[in-house]
């Protein structure tokens, strides 16, 4: 008997909620269908990341991946320079595209791969090391474009991937949707994923049933890596520009979806499906706050706030207990001991 | 655990050695030694190439550029001690030292300056104390809720108090910042002044190490870095414990942002914001174990003192400043993987 997912409740009724209530506010230009798409187009960078910041939390021990945005802006930079040097943007536009993504997904990869492998092989632990990678990363995105913005240009299918449409619906969000799907499907249904949640629940246990430990946990930052690589082409699509300091609270928001979606920051569980709708709602909140007409500064106070009452709010496991309620309020699914 | 990796690292003692302990054996035990050792030799790598690095005048603003650091370096230490981390004290400095500036400009210009730097003092450490709470009830990892105040406390800064930078600063905190402890002639007859305030980090530095080594305080804060279950049943009371390191890393943070106000005449609410990396990374490079339970004072200066050499020093040894970050987080985690592995002897 499966109990009901009260974070995956929780977040769908509170995206309901947003949305009725921008609607009203605004008398219904928030949710005119331009108003749609942009919010959506402005979720994917950071929903990668944040699928990241879970990924690395799921994995126990502290885990945390604070290199996320570093690394993004790095890929960005990394690639786009190499991808500048090999083709002429305006002349072979396809090509430029098709190498410039694979380069971010590449550096991504990379450094993923190295935070990984530090903290598996070498034991660091995890904030020391993507503290430490993060300062690196950007050291490195600083050195490569001498703390300048590199401009990428907005050749047909890179302008495409960051402010088209298909369907009505923004290619990056389909991207994201697509990436967060097969992630999700690798979580379930794969030995790794299912490894992967046993390591963070209980490290001991695991390595006592002979999980290839350093495995899982290379294989795990280095996907968080990917993401982040993923997430530094959409930045870089949507912005013509890329540089070394772009999105400096993207950190936090990161780790906040993530708290928000439920995932423990002891590790041991965490659903992508949560950090998607998690990611939506607070683009909804976001957009809501800019509606009315509130400063950032608001809005990073509001995510500060946020995120220390969804930390109470799991701390007390008061999403758990809702959904206790609301499980014994339908007899036929209540069959608990 | 084969030989190839007993030589690259300190050889485990065999009885005759343990009578003299050899030097691996000594670094061992004493990581802080390690740091001192790179910068000592840092010190005359980079005065070999450009002996500019010696003169009075670059010494004194690496002294001078030290204060801060090495303030907010002391209560990171405090705090990793206790086996967290804290990466809200920046935030906790820049809303202290503006709000403070603020109301003795607008209300109350005459005030005296004991009562100024006692004021961030006191409001640092409450506002560290809330984080100490935060983390002891919410019982999730302290860099997770300190991210979050970070954010909450820079949000009240700007969002409600003062986005403007406040560039005419009252008499008296000019002159704290300008009184001079030592005064050198440097090249050109320019007259370069160590200020008064330098005193302020030996002095902190002196009532940190009292705290660790000869309270009771300092013994549960180890314990519970070392292991906060066996500390708890020792009957250490954890949530004492949080809040006061916390609390305490609040005060200094308070204590260095006045400073530095002070220092730079004139209150930025955008300043400081960013520094927190550098002085976790100062404080890891002198020692302290980030899991707790390690470190000491001593470490923590060299650590400060080995980030402020490198800050400055880069330019004058031809590295582009633009380096500088690549240098840190390389020297992060070097750090970090030599203390790893000297742990694992």
């Amino acid at each position: 008997m499966r109990r009901l997912d009260g974070s995956f409740v929780l977040l769908v009724t509170l995206i309901v909620v947003l949305l009725a209530t921008g609607g009203l506010l605004s008398g219904g230009t928030y949710l005119s269908l331009f108003n749609l798409q942009s919010m959506a187009n402005q979720v994917p960078e950071i929903g990668l990341l944040a699928i990241g910041v879970m990924l690395a939390m799921s994995a126990g021990n502290g885990g945390i991946d604070l290199s996320g945005i570093a690394m993004a802006n790095l890929a960005g930079v990394a690639s786009g320079l190499v991808a500048l040097q090999v083709f002429p943007v305006d002349d072979a536009p396809v090509a430029f595209t098709i190498l410039f993504v694979l380069g971010c997904a590449l550096v991504g990869l990379i450094g993923g791969t190295v935070n990984g492998l530090i903290i598996s092989r070498l034991g660091i632990t995890p904030i020391l090391c993507t503290l430490g990678t993060q300062m690196l990363f950007t050291g490195i995105t600083v050195v490569l474009s001498s703390g300048r913005a590199v401009r990428i240009g907005a050749p047909g299918p890179l302008y495409e991937l960051g402010n088209g449409y298909f369907l009505g619906i923004p290619w990056s969000f389909l991207l994201f949707i697509f990436a967060a799907t097969v992630l999700g499907i690798v979580l379930r249904f794969t030995p790794y994923g299912v490894k992967l949640m046993m390591t963070g629940a209980n490290q001991k246990a695991a390595e006592f049933s002979g999980f290839a430990r350093a495995r899982i946990i290379t294989v795990t930052y280095a996907l968080s890596g990917l993401l982040a690589g993923l997430s530094g082409a959409i930045i870089a699509a949507r912005n013509v520009n890329v540089k070394w300091d772009y999105g400096t609270t993207y950190l936090l928001i990161a780790i906040l979806i993530a708290v928000m979606a439920g995932v423990k920051p002891d590790g041991g569980y965490g659903r992508v499906v949560n950090v998607v709708l998690s990611a939506i709602a607070l683009q909804l909140i976001s957009s809501l706050l800019n509606f009315i007409g509130l400063s950032n500064f608001v809005r990073d106070l509001a995510w500060g706030a946020m995120l220390l009452f969804f930390l109470f709010v799991n701390r007390f496991a008061l999403v758990e207990h809702f959904a206790d309620i609301l499980s014994s309020g339908r007899p036929p699914r209540a069959s608990k001991p | 655990m084969t030989m190839v990796q007993d030589m690259s690292n300190s050889p485990i003692p065999t009885p005759e050695e343990s009578a003299r302990p050899s030097l691996g054996e000594l670094f061992r035990r004493r990581p802080e030694l390690v740091s001192l050792t790179i910068l000592i030799v840092l010190c005359i790598v980079v005065a070999a190439i450009n002996p500019a690095f010696l003169q009075a005048s670059s010494l004194i603003d690496m002294g001078r550029a030290s204060v801060v650091t090495g303030l907010f370096a002391l209560g990171v230490f405090a705090i990793l001690a206790a086996g967290g981390i804290d990466v809200s004290f920046p935030a906790i400095a820049a809303l202290t030292m503006y709000s403070a500036t603020l109301f003795v400009i607008n209300v109350w210009p005459t005030a005296p300056m004991a009562l100024i730097v006692a004021s961030t003092v006191i409001g640092g450490a409450g506002l560290g104390a809330l984080n100490g709470w935060m983390v002891h009830t919410l019982k999730v990892p302290s860099l997770i809720v300190t991210v979050g105040t970070q954010y909450l406390f820079r949000g009240i800064l700007l969002a409600f108090i003062g986005t403007v930078w406040l560039m005419e600063l009252p008499a008296q905190m000019t002159a704290f910042g300008k009184a001079p402890l030592l005064e050198f002639n440097g090249v050109n007859d320019v007259i370069v002044t160590l200020p008064m305030y330098f005193l302020i980090f030996p002095a902190a530095a002196i009532v940190t190490w009292y705290m660790f080594n000869k309270t009771l305080m300092g013994r549960a804060i180890f314990a519970t870095g070392g292991n906060a279950d066996v500390a708890e049943r020792l009957g250490y009371n954890q949530r004492i414990v949080h809040v006061f390191v916390f609390a305490f890393s609040g005060a200094l943070a308070g204590l260095a942002g006045i400073i530095h106000v002070c220092a730079n005449r004139m209150a930025n609410p955008f300043d400081l914001v960013g520094t927190e990396i550098e002085v976790i990374a100062a404080v890891v490079l002198g020692g302290a174990r980030i899991t707790g339970g390690t470190g000491t004072v001593f470490g923590t200066i060299t650590g400060v003192l080995l980030i402020t050499v490198v800050n400055n020093s880069l330019v004058l040894v031809g590295i582009p400043s633009t380096w500088q970050r690549v240098v840190v987080g390389g020297f992060i985690l070097l750090a970090a993987a030599f203390f790893v592995k000297r742990q694992k002897k």
